[in-house]
């Protein structure tokens, strides 16, 4: 892969910036969440709530599905392959996709090995619960970090917890003497070069998004105020009770994240969050976040 | 003062060519904030979000008298806000300048690229030119003068103080169309 097509790649990240991207089951949630002003929308079979209510192996979505939300709106479509299943993302591609997002969510194609994202001109977003996983994606050519967090939870408290572990390794990195970098690399379990390029520079070189369990517009705000600079929302628009207000609101209080009688403004009236789930009391085996290393 | 439209998008790639270049800018999201520039950046991001908080903020008459004074520069999305027209679909804008845009012209990410041009007006080198889900200017108006051409289409346009690139200087290390940007903003506040 050329270094162009990867600038070009991480472009695309850069123009998300500062927005909420949404997940949509069908067009007429896409064409909700364009109106809403999402910046994309990401394109599934089943929001995360329910895949964690239904079980069973959760896939890559319908093709027929993903035409169907792309013909509808304009602004760019994502979509979710397995971790490590390097031929769903080529069938995202042939489709024309805008952004793949190898996900915890779906049920992993391979436990050992993510996808070689270097391979493939559309760019992907991965998770990460730690800088060393971060920078892991990013060193297989991931274009987009997010936090895991705990999807289809809509408890914020997962995503925070990788907020703050990413933010917070970053700022370590930027006080190390040059001569620990190589320790911490071996530690993190991550390229040499990225730590060393995080450690010059103070942030990822690539865009680094919050997800999983943002049910709110505080929550948002939250995630905006300890360093994302972009928030996705899964089943937190349309597992709620006014999912069109919901998302507006959540798409105000990302822009003014600094501005609380905005934040204020946006959580007025807007009925129901979706129910959430307390995470610790989830059993081991139920965690998303665990998937994928 | 030059501000950075910050509803979304790379308005902080901008904001770090501005300090490449030794000029105070801030982020604008609030209407208020226009009164004290000179020049304002509209960035690269979803024209469809930006336009959807512009009308709900109230943002579109102040930013309208905004442009009787001040410079403006519009990059890919800013360039489709800024247009008379909007294709692909239709949608509204600000109308600031003389010229219809098409959408998404080129297709969809996998079809985004970097080229260079020779631009007559900047002179060498050429200019690097990052094309992200870019419009396609399919119409100029008489008043409006033509900047850069890649493959037989206007990319940067420029009609009095109203600098219009459809693809992101902003991405590149090539400083010339911001610059060119400062010295309109900079004989707007003379």
């Amino acid at each position: 892969m050329s270094e162009d097509t990867y600038r070009v790649k991480v472009g695309l990240a850069e123009m998300l910036k500062g927005g909420v991207i949404m997940d949509v089951t069908n067009a007429e949630q896409a064409r909700i969440a364009e109106d809403a002003g999402a910046v994309a929308v990401m394109a599934l079979e089943r929001v995360p709530a329910d895949i964690r209510a239904q079980g069973g192996v959760a896939r890559m979505a319908s093709p027929k599905k993903i035409r169907e939300i792309m013909d509808a709106v304009s602004i760019p479509v994502m979509a979710k392959v397995r971790i490590g299943h390097f031929v769903e993302a080529q069938v995202l591609e042939a489709l024309g996709v805008d952004f793949i997002d190898e996900s915890e969510v779906l049920t992993p194609a391979d436990e050992e090995h993510h996808i070689d994202k270097h391979q493939f001109k559309v760019p992907f977003v991965c998770g990460a619960r730690d800088l060393g996983e971060a920078l892991r994606r990013i060193g297989e050519g991931a274009a987009m970090i997010r936090t895991k967090g705990e999807a289809g939870s809509g408890n914020i408290v997962e995503a925070v917890r990788h907020l703050r572990s990413v933010m917070g390794a970053i700022r370590r990195l930027t006080v190390l003497p040059k001569e620990e970098l190589m320790a911490e690399s071996k530690r993190l379990g991550a390229p040499y070069e990225l730590v060393r390029w995080v450690a010059e520079h103070g942030k990822l070189p690539v865009p680094n998004f919050a997800a999983g369990g943002i049910a709110t517009p505080a929550d948002a705000a939250l995630c905006m105020q300890l360093g994302a600079e972009s928030v996705f929302v899964g089943s937190g628009i349309f597992k709620s009770e006014d999912p069109a207000a919901r998302a507006r609101a959540i798409v105000k209080a990302t822009t003014h994240y600094n501005d609380p009688k905005i934040i204020l403004e946006a959580s007025e009236e807007l009925g129901e969050a979706m129910p959430g789930l307390d995470v610790s009391k989830l059993a081991k085996e139920e965690l998303l976040q665990t998937r994928g290393w | 003062m030059i501000g950075v439209l910050a509803i979304q998008g790379d308005f902080a790639a901008h904001g770090r060519v501005l300090e490449r270049l030794g000029v105070r800018w801030c982020e604008v999201r609030y209407p208020a904030q226009l009164d004290e520039l000179s020049g304002l950046i509209i960035p690269g991001g979803e024209s469809t979000t930006m336009l959807k908080f512009l009308f709900d903020e109230g943002f579109i008459d102040p930013l309208k008298q905004y442009a009787r004074r001040g410079a403006l520069l519009g990059t890919c999305a800013g360039a489709i806000l800024l247009a008379r027209e909007v294709t692909n679909p239709p949608q509204p804008s600000l109308n600031l300048v003389d010229i219809a845009v098409k959408r998404n012209a080129y297709g969809r990410q996998v079809d985004s690229f970097i080229d260079t041009t020779m631009s007559p007006v900047l002179g060498p080198p050429p200019l690097e030119m990052v094309f992200i889900r870019a419009p396609i200017i399919t119409h100029v108006g008489s008043g409006v003068e033509v900047l850069a051409e890649h493959r037989g289409h206007p990319v940067l346009v420029q009609q009095g103080s109203r600098l219009i690139a459809t693809f992101h200087p902003e991405l590149t290390s090539d400083t010339r169309v911001h610059e060119l940007f400062l010295t309109l903003a900079d004989r707007r506040s003379e």
